[in-house]
């Protein structure tokens, strides 16, 4: 029988070389006259490991890592099909304490499994929560997501279930699930390790959310930027529909439910959900004014359903093992799980699935090890580029909607940005400015001309021109985006702005004025 | 505004004639031609929109709304460098303000031999490797200075051989 060898596929590890390791394996194997089989999975998520190399060995799996090609040779002196112990050895991946410390449910595959393979899924519950609401009324499975009390993942934290029920009691001659697979935001990638690593769950949540509000069809509208996920994708869709989990007559329940991936072309706005409906559309990724809301007239005018792809993928778990165990994760208002994303300067960056209610502090040092640059961490920006940035005063807060909320923060899609203290904040919250400028969409004059406005305002105030009447414009300007702007996008921009000038004032030359 | 060889107005009706029954196809036609030609030639625009009964303008306003859709031919190579936040926090602008230096371009350029162009980008999903690159399609992640080089080098060599990138 052959070794099974895992080397992730996942595009975060194949930009670390795991294609060159996978066929470095396969040649050295051949060499050696070893059969082995290599799966390509998704990542773990432990990114300051991949490329992680794993080998099935009995009923758990082994792993190596970082694995570069020049290792390749020694790890097979080593014996590492055969379990053997080499410098890059890191045990059993599950006992591995970034992984073992996790709560991975909407994630609990991704990395486990060969992800367009339709059988191995099923091994892993795959399918077990579709199968469950084919014999379900529709007002049950809206009852059932409600009850989990899964909120939006992609940002606002809306209700699913409230949001499915308002599309469940439009009457419609068609109705559609919109996913929302636009990942913008800096610092996020859980959409995309999903699409890469597990995208059947997608297909499956997507296909449970059509039965729910009587819908046939969905659309994942997927950004340009994710060639790989695109890929996996159709390869998942594919394999989904020729063994009957799409198309017409659904397992059986004479219910229909197709798929079909649209790319973005590079536009931030896109990742609000009206916008996105107009690029679904095929026009300029304008804003809509709200309401009608989506859910009532959304895609093609049809009552839609708008949901990040976490919150979707969350969807089969909770039908599979029902609303209270999904509801008995977390704090508060948050329950469930998140799977959090760790980036930008830290030594142990990836993707950390825990319940509502760690502190900002435990994932940054239990899980990411503090800082990559081994210097103090100085801000850390939660939600994206339209988060607050914190400061260390603040690392206590614990995850959770409403106690971010509480201090002037957001969560967001769980995106956790940290930087040293060679951060220049003054330059950040400029930056937020520019950023808004350069991808507003243009229909509301706050966010299209307040952004370049905003921009302009920060360097005279870096520069010491006029500061205190500048940072009483820039306080006005900011009320003025974030009360007068039609969407998030100027929504929200003074959220970094604020915070960074309260928590970090002597970077925009405070004490060179006082 | 240049005219467009028969061929490449056969390939575009094509192309419009292949997508226009789908419920909006707009964006999924300038894709492949884009795929096809490497950008949307201005010249096709009146070409789209009369096969989808659009105004030249709406289809403009398309094309001209989206950073990815470019109106002018690529280099033979593309690098992609992440602009935002996350990549900023790993030294992000000395890579970026690098690959000008070192391409003699700057972002949205490409070089005088038509070898690479220079884009940004705000996020590649890939913050856990900060900071990130693409180079056509195929990700880069914590990737230095001398990194670029060497992959830059990989470039000019693939070209060399008349390999593909």
């Amino acid at each position: 029988m052959s070794t099974r060898i895992y080397v992730p596929r996942d595009s975060g590890a194949l930009s670390l070389g795991a294609e060159a390791v996978a066929r470095g394996i396969a040649d050295e194997a051949a060499r050696r006259g070893i059969d082995v089989a290599i799966v390509r999975n998704g990542s773990r998520g432990l990114y300051w490991l991949e490329p992680l190399v794993e080998v099935e060995a009995g009923d758990t799996r082994l792993a190596y890592g970082p694995v570069g090609t020049r290792d390749v040779l020694s790890l097979f002196d080593a014996g590492f099909l055969q379990g053997g112990t080499h410098a890059l050895s890191q045990g059993p991946t599950t006992q591995i304490p970034y992984l073992a410390r996790q709560q991975r449910l909407t994630c609990a595959r991704v990395g486990l499994i060969d992800p367009v393979d339709v059988a191995d899924y099923q091994r892993c519950e795959g399918f077990a929560g579709l199968r469950r609401a084919v014999s379900m009324e529709p007002e049950q499975i809206v009852r059932e997501v409600a009850d989990s009390g899964l909120r939006g993942r992609g940002g606002a934290a809306f209700p699913t279930g409230i949001k499915w029920r308002t599309v469940l009691e439009q009457a419609a001659s068609q109705k559609y699930i919109a996913c929302n697979a636009d990942e913008g935001d800096s610092g996020t990638f859980a959409d995309r390790m999903l699409m890469e690593g597990d995208p059947l769950t997608l297909i499956e949540g997507m296909t449970i959310a059509g039965f729910a509000v009587g819908a046939t069809r969905g659309y994942i509208y997927l950004r340009v930027e994710y060639p790989h996920a695109h890929r996996t994708l159709l390869e998942a869709i594919a394999a989904a529909r020729a063994a009957g989990y799409l198309g017409t007559d659904i397992l059986g329940s004479g219910r229909e439910f197709e798929l079909e991936v649209r790319v973005g072309a590079g536009a931030y706005i896109c990742g609000e959900e009206t916008s996105m409906l107009e690029s679904l559309e095929g026009r300029r990724g304008e804003v809509r004014v709200r309401p009608p809301l989506p859910a009532v007239k959304g895609l093609f005018g049809m009552p839609t359903v708008v949901n990040n792809v976490v919150s979707l993928a969350t969807v089969p778990v909770i039908l599979a093992r029902g609303a209270a165990f999904y509801r008995d994760y977390g704090v508060g208002q948050s329950r469930g799980t998140l799977p959090v994303q760790l980036a930008g300067n830290l030594r142990r960056g990836g993707l950390v699935e825990v319940a509502f209610g760690p502190s900002l502090r435990e994932l940054l040092y239990d899980f990411g090890g503090g800082s990559a640059s081994g210097r103090p961490l100085r801000a850390v920006q939660v939600g994206g580029p339209l988060g607050a940035y914190l400061p260390e005063s603040q690392f206590d807060t614990p995850l959770d909607y409403e106690a971010l909320a509480a201090i002037g923060a957001l969560l967001g899609h769980g995106g956790v940005v940290a930087f040293d203290d060679t951060v220049d904040m003054a330059r950040m919250a400029r930056f937020a400015m520019q950023f808004c400028a350069l991808e507003s969409c243009g229909k509301c004059t706050p966010c299209r001309i307040g952004s370049t406005r905003g921009a302009e305002l920060i360097d005279r105030i870096i520069l010491g021109q006029g500061r205190e009447q500048n940072l009483r414009t820039l306080a006005d300007l900011c009320e003025t985006m974030q009360h007068g702007s039609l969407c998030g996008l100027g929504g929200m921009t003074p959220f970094p702005v604020r915070s960074a000038l309260q928590h970090f004032p002597e970077d925009f030359g405070a004490t060179r004025a006082h | 505004m240049s005219t467009l060889d028969a061929r490449t107005r056969e390939r575009i009706d094509s192309i419009v004639a292949a997508h226009a029954a789908r419920p909006g196809p707009l964006l999924e036609i300038l894709h492949e031609v884009q795929r096809d030609f490497g950008h949307v030639p201005p010249a096709a625009i009146p070409q789209i929109a009369q096969g989808l009964n659009l105004s030249r303008a709406e289809v403009y306003g398309v094309v001209s709304f989206y950073h990815h859709f470019r109106s002018t031919p690529p280099g033979r190579h593309r690098l992609a460098i992440c602009r935002a936040e996350s990549c900023q926090a790993m030294q992000g602008d000395a890579l970026a303000a690098y690959a000008e230096q070192r391409l003699g371009v700057r972002f949205g350029e490409t070089t005088a031999d038509g070898g690479c162009t220079l884009e940004a980008v705000y996020c590649l999903g890939n913050c856990a490797c900060s900071p990130a690159i693409l180079i056509d399609d195929e990700p880069h992640g914590r990737v230095t200075p001398e990194r670029l080089d060497a992959l830059l080098a990989e470039c000019s060599a693939a070209d060399a051989t008349g390999a593909s990138g």
